[in-house]
């Protein structure tokens, strides 16, 4: 794969026995970056390490992480947390999940180097509740790392102190959304905070925190070893470092996570060349490019460079890189109906348009779908759609919109169809 | 003072979690989790046991286990199949998996067999979809599911009870 020359993660994936920590020493240095970081670093160094490796936040926003570490505040009298964010729920994403399967140790180290940075003595990795077994997996790592004076008191001599403690969610959407997944934490219904603060003031236990995803976290280590700058320039891309765990899903002949080089490839390249193309040689009607949330795209659209802004400036985005494939004999309209009902089944409840306007669009899709719509029902679902998005105090509400909205612009024949009782699907 | 419900062994989890937040009502998801384990579901009983560990009234630990699918407030199977329908488990044949499914058990999705042998749920996205379609079997996923492979499962726990 010459597009792709240089990976980080997917070498060590798919062994059991590349998750212990006799081969993370071994086979890939690990611990090293750690023990240079305690032992020679300063704080603000390690900060400004990874704000040179333009590394873009891994959970779906996309947000320079070593910007979100430096608005931790330094004289802060009350202790600071660093929160991983394992809850992966964003329908289409599982790329956490085999960090924490064949390499927990890489999350491990970047804790540890992230709490250094940030000043935490206690972190928590915040893992869904279904991933009951990698949550046995990372106990398990942490206790192996434990043992060895990893974690614990005065790791490598340092004075510096560090425990990690594996808090398990228990099936619920919002909870990846970072203030549901602290409230959550905490002990409380997942329900999303008002902000500001934000948590890098308030967060954890109303102290300052930073909230940040499994794959982020499990660069750090590859950034302090690499480099800042020799990281950045692993992405082909401005204002995108490192690699990308991409989870290709749907109809492809080889569906799989897979790693590549910051905007170094298409949309189409990576559904052809890695995925092997659309399945049982049918042809591509859609393609959803970053978790169900994001905005679709038609098959004409996706000669984009896969990345954050590429995708943006046609109006989508990568979020969480999780692409799925929509073949031609898919039904969009029933499709758009099972995200819909997803997104009105995990609104919390908080706030009235999302609360009120899933499950008003999953109603008029239902009536879409069992020929009982007028043409203006159409009208009224992407009008429903504009009076949720934005108006919510989180994503949620955008995440429940962008669908509706983006299907039937782009697939608008499909809605029609069903409406004139002419849908081949009906 | 009331005769305990929960074991030994979950005070014993419990205390060993306790040092490990800032304040103790952290540990509601953890026991609620730990007693799940216990029972299999969490009858109002083990709510106000749990509450009363916490120090919390007993609203609050029902107003949280509520809020997530995972906690069963109801009882369930033995064997809990839940069964993946969003987007990349349903393009790759889940609802046909599901149709499937209750037709073999004699159940719809969401009830449980009269011998209380198996419970069918749909399951929002399990972060499995690169092994699509996917379902959990109480704690594990079983991926790649299709209905050769569904079937033989449901055969094999039916044989080992």
């Amino acid at each position: 794969m010459s597009a792709n020359p240089q990976t980080l993660f997917v070498q060590h994936f798919w062994k059991d026995s590349n998750r212990t920590l006799d081969y993370y020493l071994k086979e890939m240095n690990g611990y090293e970056a750690a023990r240079k970081v305690l032992g020679s670093m300063a704080p603000d160094q390690v900060v400004e390490e990874v704000k040179k490796a333009n590394i873009r936040g891994r959970g779906g926003a996309g947000f320079p992480m070593g910007m979100k570490w430096s608005f931790i505040p330094k004289n802060s009298e009350k202790p600071k947390y660093l929160v991983c964010n394992a809850d992966e729920s964003e329908p289409g994403t599982c790329k956490d999940r085999q960090i924490i399967r064949y390499t927990p140790h890489l999350l491990i180290e970047g804790l540890l180097i992230g709490s250094f940075a940030i000043g935490c003595k206690h972190a928590y990795v915040y893992i869904r509740g279904e991933y009951v077994r990698e949550a046995q997996l990372l106990e398990e790592a942490i206790e192996e790392a434990r043992a060895k004076g990893y974690l614990g008191k005065d790791i490598f001599g340092s004075g510096f102190d560090l425990e990690i403690t594996v808090h398990r969610g228990a099936g619920a959407y919002i909870c990846g959304e970072e203030t549901g997944l602290l409230n959550s934490l905490e002990g409380k219904r997942g329900e999303p905070r008002v902000k500001p603060p934000f948590p890098a003031v308030s967060g954890a236990f109303s102290c300052p925190t930073a909230v940040n995803n499994v794959e982020s976290i499990a660069n750090v280590p590859h950034i302090i070893r690499l480099g800042g700058e020799v990281f950045a320039k692993l992405g082909r891309i401005d204002k995108s470092g490192g690699t990308r765990l991409i989870s290709l899903s749907g109809h492809v002949n080889r569906p799989g996570v897979y790693e590549v080089a910051a905007g170094s490839m298409t949309l189409r390249q990576i559904i052809d060349d890695l995925g092997g193309g659309v399945w049982k040689g049918k042809k591509l009607k859609a393609v959803i490019p970053g978790g169900s949330s994001s905005p679709v795209l038609t098959a004409d659209e996706i000669d984009a460079v896969y990345d954050v802004e590429p995708l943006m400036k046609i109006g989508t985005m990568m979020g969480s890189a999780a692409i799925m494939v929509i073949d031609e004999d898919t039904d969009l309209v029933k499709l758009l109906l099972r995200i819909t009902k997803f997104y009105a089944h995990e609104s919390c409840g908080q706030c009235t348009p999302c609360r009120e306007g899933c499950h008003w669009m999953e109603s008029l899709l239902h009536k879409v779908i069992h020929g009982e719509a007028k043409p203006a029902d159409i009208d009224l679902l992407v009008d429903v759609a504009g009076n949720i998005g934005g108006k919510t105090l989180c994503a949620l509400g955008d995440a429940a919109a962008m669908p509706v909205q983006s299907f039937v612009k782009k697939f608008r024949s499909e809605f029609d169809a069903y409406v004139k009782g002419q849908s081949r699907h009906a | 003072m009331k005769e305990r419900l929960l074991s030994e062994k979950f005070y014993e989890a419990m205390r060993q979690k306790e040092p490990r937040y800032p304040d103790r009502k952290a540990l509601i998801l953890p026991s609620l989790h730990q007693a799940q384990a216990e029972f299999g579901w969490l009858p109002k009983e083990i709510l106000a046991e749990i509450a009363e560990y916490i120090g919390v009234h007993e609203a609050q630990i029902r107003e949280v286990a509520s809020f997530y699918t995972m906690y069963n407030l109801k009882p369930v199977g033995k064997m809990h199949l839940k069964l993946c329908t969003n987007v990349a488990c349903c393009l790759r044949g889940a609802n046909e998996l599901m149709e499937f499914a209750e037709k073999k058990l004699g159940v719809k999705c969401g009830e449980t067999t009269p011998d209380g042998a198996f419970t069918l749920s749909e399951e929002e996205c399990l972060g499995a979809c690169t092994t699509a379609p996917v379902m959990m079997a109480n704690d594990d996923y079983i991926e790649n599911l299709d209905i050769n492979s569904m079937n033989d499962f449901i055969e094999k726990v039916k044989h080992e009870r």
